[in-house]
């Protein structure tokens, strides 16, 4: 009988191709939200899985704070040729222009939670009306009763009182004009399962996932990259590491871990013996407020 | 390596939260910096120990009433499996986040005080087991440390629950005498309990044998999505895209599309772009037909030997998952895997009481949390096998058709 069965990695991708077909069925204006990290590089993998032979039908949507890793930017451009999708990107810096918003101030001003305005102003533009992220309910504690296919209203927040109960493989996608729908398509996989289903996949990764030489300040702990936008403190000494990173966020708001990992099998090594969760490894902004994540997606975030 | 998807059940301070806490704890799922935020937030008790129910707690509203609101997703992970365990919360609403919770699960754990027994909510956590058809049963009788691990408690139990598993035709039934607060096989055999001989649970979910549930019998297939690149060297290509509900298809199959009734063989079979000679539950895979048929989302490609129901009257029973109550004679869309019709609930015969099984009138109108037996009527036909059968093709929701919202969660007679 061992031949009719399927492993997990198997399994958790059956199951995120049976969502993505589900979007591409149940609305008109689908996007991808591709951040340039591990995970929604994932998700373009299991988006061409899922329409072959036929192109990924609907378009990346990359908004860009403009503190990218260079690197980032780089893969993001490739990869969207190399599937043969079309990408959308919008920046963070237009809409702080348009919409007179306040930069972030600081050591390291950090334009992730501006994102959201660009975000919704790019729904409305477009008029999307799913949203596919690569939000993992493992992440954050307030992820975990996360639905995966998650209602926002006009002004794109979560109301965690109005989701709907999601029953069996059933996924209930009907919306009000003005309202869409986030969808999370790889909710119940872990980061190890990520790395695991790359490594399965041989999915190429843009280099900074990958051990190399680079300057960083030490910051209560953790390793920040030096660049343009961090404006370093008196006393902050710049010191060249052997680093990797293990998410890939802004510039400004994404720590480096100390590594010689150079290859995904010494990555996955290293993350398993380490027993840190990734965002407390790696998110600078994070540590604020326990409920800093739950606050941010009420108001539209990802 | 596979993969359990299981829930667990027991009435509010049973011990869920602080079992799924030990569950990561002892299988070293909780990462270090996890434990340091727990640490923190226990400092302040007097005894000092980690208080693990907290690991699962979610939204600040619900930490603030101190209360589980919603059912929440857990992962964990041994090197035999992957785990996904769906956490219900336990008190009055319990009917549709258990049942939500429930609809993907392999397994169940019910809990049970060990000072308390077998009482009405456990009876009641049962019997939606039953109803939902959940295929293994693990009655984990907690808190054995505060009956000095008696073994008599424990046989007692079993006896008493052994009635509630015959009157319900639960099968697959296991009982492990657990402490979750002290770790008491939970992942090492209890020193406490040495009378006792099963495995600890852990082990119990890593060994215990899933893959048979799936059903390779009766070949299912839904349509969800058409692909037609229309490029110049795919110009005619038209692959049906959708998942293996159940069973096995193999290139060269007589199927029949339904509900239309158009015969036909599967041409090629494909997964991810690359063709294969078969393909089977619960893949996600493409076919494309021999003859040129029109078909669209939501009509089901099953082998011409092995035909499902078809109809557009459903006997069903509906538990309803909304505050605003079901009026019978409304209508509701009905959505059965990717096939969404319009439907109206025609009549309600009669209501189930989930604490007893008893049939009882309907007065007024269905209110949240109850389940009934009802008639529903579609504007076009579902393609279905009974529930009791086959689940995966005798499952479905009522939607609003003003609020959107999933009202109802069908199982069809
Ligand atoms: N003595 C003892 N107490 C337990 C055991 N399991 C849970 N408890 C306690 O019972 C109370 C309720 O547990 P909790 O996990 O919050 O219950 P829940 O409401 O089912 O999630 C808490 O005070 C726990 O410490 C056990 O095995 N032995």
């Amino acid at each position: 009988m061992s031949q009719y069965q399927l492993n997990y990695l198997e399994q958790l991708e059956n199951e995120s191709i049976h969502i993505f077909r589900e979007v591409a069925a149940q609305f008109e204006k689908p996007a991808l939200l591709f951040s340039g990290g591990k995970d929604s590089i994932t998700l373009v993998q299991l988006a061409k899985k899922a329409f072959a032979p036929g192109k990924i039908p609907f378009p990346l949507v990359h908004i860009d704070t403009g503190h990218n890793f260079p690197e980032a930017l780089e893969y993001r451009d490739w990869l969207a040729k190399e599937v043969g999708a079309t990408l959308i990107v919008r920046k963070v810096e237009d809409t702080i222009k348009q919409r007179k918003l306040t930069e972030p101030k600081g050591k390291f001003p950090s334009r992730n939670w501006l994102q959201t305005y660009t975000l919704l102003d790019t729904i409305e533009e477009f008029e999307f009306d799913a949203c596919i992220g690569g939000g993992r309910r493992d992440e954050e504690k307030a992820r975990a009763k996360e639905r995966i296919f998650s209602v926002r209203d006009e002004f794109g927040q979560w109301n965690p009182k109005l989701q709907r109960p999601e029953l069996w493989n059933t996924y209930n996608g009907r919306i009000q004009k003005g309202e869409n729908v986030r969808v999370f398509p790889i909710s119940n996989w872990t980061e190890l399962d990520i790395w695991n289903y790359i490594r399965s996949e041989q999915i190429p990764l843009p280099s900074i996932y990958f051990a190399h030489e680079r300057d960083v300040i030490e910051h209560e702990g953790q390793l920040v990259a030096m660049s343009e936008y961090v404006q370093p403190t008196a006393g902050d000494v710049i010191v060249k590491k052997k680093v990797r990173y293990r998410t890939v966020g802004d510039m400004t708001c994404t720590a480096a871990v100390e590594s010689t990992a150079e290859t995904l099998d010494e990555v996955i090594n290293e993350i398993i013996s380490t027993r840190i969760s990734e965002r407390g490894e790696t998110r600078i902004d994070d540590k604020v407020t326990e409920a800093a994540m739950e606050d941010r997606k009420k108001n539209g975030y990802f | 390596m596979d993969l359990l998807r299981f829930i667990t059940a027991g009435s509010v301070d049973d011990g869920k939260s602080t079992l799924i806490g030990r569950l990561l704890y002892d299988s070293k799922n909780i990462l270090i910096d996890q434990l340091e935020a727990l640490e923190r937030s226990t400092k302040n008790r007097e005894d000092g120990t980690v208080d693990l129910a907290l690991l699962t707690d979610g939204l600040r509203a619900e930490r603030e009433q101190g209360i589980t609101i919603d059912v929440a997703y857990r992962y964990f992970s041994t090197p035999k499996r992957k785990f996904i365990i769906a956490d219900a919360p336990g008190h009055v609403q319990y009917t549709r986040n258990m049942i939500t919770g429930a609809s993907n699960a392999n397994l169940i754990i019910i809990l049970v005080d060990a000072r308390l027994g077998v009482i009405e909510q456990t009876r009641r956590h049962s019997i939606i087991a039953s109803l939902l058809k959940i295929r293994h049963v693990v009655v984990a009788i907690n808190k054995m440390d505060l009956v000095e691990y008696s073994q008599d408690v424990y046989n007692n139990i079993i006896i008493d629950y052994t009635d509630v598993a015959k009157q319900l035709g639960l099968e697959n039934v296991t009982y492990i005498p657990i402490s979750a607060l002290n770790g008491d096989n939970i992942v090492d055999k209890s020193e406490n309990i040495t009378w006792y001989d099963g495995k600890p649970l852990l082990d119990f979910l890593e060994e215990v044998e899933v893959s048979s549930d799936v059903n390779l019998k009766d070949p299912r297939f839904q349509v969800q999505f058409v692909i037609r690149p229309q490029t110049e060297d795919l110009h005619d290509y038209r692959g049906y895209a959708g998942k293996v509900v159940s069973g096995i298809y193999k290139k060269g199959d007589k199927v029949t599309v339904l509900p239309s009734g158009i015969e036909t063989s599967i041409s090629a079979l494909e997964i991810a772009g690359k063709e294969v000679d078969e393909v089977f539950a619960p893949q996600s895979v493409t076919i494309q037909l021999a003859d040129d048929i029109d078909i669209s989302r939501g009509d089901s490609i099953v082998k011409s030997d092995n035909l499902p129901q078809v109809s557009n009257e459903l006997e069903v029973l509906l538990c309803w998952m909304d505050e605003k109550p079901l009026i019978p004679g409304n209508k509701y869309y009905l959505q059965h895997n990717s096939r969404l019709v319009r439907s109206v609930v025609k009549q309600v015969e009669y209501k189930i009481d989930v604490n007893t099984l008893q049939h009882l009138p309907l007065e007024g109108n269905v209110k949240l949390n109850e389940v009934v037996k009802a008639t529903i009527k579609t504007a076009s036909p579902i393609v279905y096998d009974p529930y009791d059968k086959l689940s995966v093709n005798g499952s479905a929701v009522l939607i609003d058709e003003t609020s959107n919202s999933t009202v109802a969660a069908v199982l069809i007679k």
